[in-house]
């Protein structure tokens, strides 16, 4: 039982992470009830074009430290392009179409976003490494921390801070709560939905390229599929916090996070349960 | 003159049923106009078409001289058409004050707002006492004085009220349309919509009776009261 506070604190990051993602579902789908299967790609494309820009555009061994900064601003601009073109032009065609139409459009922009980068990234066909920071981690007590680690325990707060502020205390928050609660009399209000639309997605966006970022920096590589996993456990983050409610998927990805590194850890101690794939499990 | 707004051969289709089949009508400015009409004649159709939330098929509105029917509805509470809708539509997640805020959303002048949301308590003071609280807790009609208020935030020059009192108790219903009385007072036009055809006559300088698309009796509001036919279909006398 000594690994409890270590198993708590892995945990928590990785639910800091699906929370950052679960956000954008929950964003979209509380004003267009659209569940964005795509977003997982929005993740994935933030982590290469945080890639690029340390690979392609930084001068070689540029320190991850100064870099990150850059590699963060980067993943936004590739995610936010890729997530308000295909806003553009997948989904707003459909606004007014029955509800299975988006969706199916949805899986088809995630699978040809994987195919696109899989087939134009250089050396995408396989996973790519993504820089690490070096040295050996923190010791608080018992519980280590990762150096790749601190980027989360300081950028997933700070954003859900950001976007409680941003939706509670401005006038375009406050347009974005009168348009997911009834588009129609927003309309009235002189609210420009379509606009709002596209904030939602773009803040979606900006969130998934955090953590895609930090994906990269815990795993140390990045690849075409890693939003498929990724996306699927936010889904349900966002799905458990009560879809629609931004502070619900944060909790829903912390939950879900903490119950997925307990589970791997002691259900294969559980007699018996070894037989049932053990480890495995954790992507149940 | 030429009228503050005015409807020619409004025509407005879902899909392949017409709901709206050539309306022609004028507001001017000050007065009070009211379309009754039963279940299904196409009133909440005919405003919603003038908000921009659902484009004619045919016909045009001219709002102070200008084409409406191209504009989307986002802009047309810029050139001072406000709109209560059916049913009120408070956003219900947030706060009274929010919603009211909501209604000011494109203006610019903060002083005037502030004012304005003074206004709106003094006029409905339950909604100063609760202003923090989430509008969905409000009873249906202090929902409909919010959504008034909320509608009247953009200081409209035309002000479209769409069945204020229904679902209302007798009580609630007298306050409500005592309301509409004082704005009328005050020199607001309105176009209102009303299944209560006594009270919205009794108020109206001009009426219009809708049925099934169609407008087929117009007059001012004491003519119709006094209108036989009127009496019988609408007013529940035989
Ligand atoms: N969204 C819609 N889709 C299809 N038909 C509709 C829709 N809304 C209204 N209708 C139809 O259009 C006609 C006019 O409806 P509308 O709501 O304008 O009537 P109304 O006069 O406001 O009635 P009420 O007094 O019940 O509010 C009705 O036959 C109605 O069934
Ligand atoms: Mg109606």
């Amino acid at each position: 039982m000594h690994e409890l506070p270590q198993q708590l604190v892995n945990g928590l990051l990785l639910g800091s992470m699906y929370g950052l993602i679960a956000v954008g579902y929950t964003m979209v789908y509380g004003i267009i009830k659209l569940i964005n299967f795509a977003h997982g790609e929005i993740f994935m494309t933030g982590a290469f074009g945080a890639l690029t820009i340390y690979t392609y555009i930084l001068p070689n061994g540029t320190s991850l430290w100064i870099a990150l900064p850059l590699m963060i601003i980067g993943g936004m601009i590739v995610s936010i392009a890729v997530a308000v073109i295909t806003e553009r032009f997948a989904y707003r065609p459909l606004r007014n179409a029955p509800r299975l139409a988006p969706l199916i459009t949805a899986i088809g922009v995630s699978l040809t976003l994987q195919q696109l980068v899989w087939a134009f990234y250089p050396g995408a066909k396989k996973e790519r490494l993504f820089p690490q920071f070096g040295g050996s981690g923190f010791h608080l007590g018992a519980v280590t921390i990762q150096p790749a680690d601190i980027f989360l325990i300081v950028a997933a707060p700070l954003s859900m801070v950001f976007l409680a502020t941003f939706v509670m205390r401005t006038r375009t928050g406050r347009a974005m709560q009168a348009t997911a609660q009834d588009p129609d009399t927003a309309r009235l209000m002189g609210i420009d939905t379509e606009r709002i639309i596209v904030i939602a997605f773009a803040i979606g966006a900006a969130f998934a390229a955090i953590a895609g970022v930090s994906h990269g920096l815990r795993y140390g590589q990045v690849d075409f599929r890693m939003g498929f996993i990724a996306g699927l456990k936010a889904f349900t983050a966002a799905v458990l916090g009560g879809i629609g409610n931004i502070y619900g998927a944060m909790l829903g990805g912390l939950v879900l996070g903490v119950a997925e590194s307990l589970a791997a850890t002691y259900i294969q101690h559980i007699p018996g349960m070894s037989h049932f794939g053990g480890g495995a499990w954790q992507d149940v | 003159m030429t009228a503050l707004l005015e409807v020619e051969d409004l025509r407005v289709a879902y899909g392949r049923i017409e709901a709206v089949k050539g309306i022609s009508f004028s507001v001017e400015a000050g007065q009070v106009v009211t379309l009754i009409g039963i279940n299904g004649a196409g009133k909440t159709t005919t405003l919603r078409t003038l908000s921009g939330l659902l484009k004619p098929v045919g016909g045009h509105i001219r709002f102070k001289g200008k084409p409406l029917d191209k504009v989307p509805a986002h802009k047309i509470v810029e050139l001072g058409l406000a709109h209560s809708p059916e049913g009120r539509h408070i956003f219900p997640r947030m706060t009274i004050e929010d919603n009211l805020r909501l209604g000011a959303y494109l203006r610019k002048d903060h002083e005037g707002i502030e004012k304005d949301v003074q206004h709106a308590y003094e006029r409905f003071p339950i909604l100063g006492e609760r202003r923090k609280q989430a509008a969905g807790t409000l009873s249906g009609g202090e929902q409909q004085m919010l959504a008034m208020g909320r509608a009247l935030m953009s200081r409209p020059e035309l002000l479209m009220l769409d069945e204020p009192s229904m679902g209302l108790s007798p009580i609630m219903m007298q306050k409500i349309m005592d309301t509409v009385a004082e704005l009328k007072a005050q020199g607001t036009t309105i176009l209102l919509v009303e299944q209560n055809a006594q009270a919205a006559l009794a108020l109206a300088d001009h009426g219009h009776v809708m049925e099934v698309g169609r407008i087929v009796l117009s007059g001012t509001g004491q003519d119709l009261l006094h209108d036989e036919s009127v009496r019988k279909a609408y007013l529940g006398e035989d």
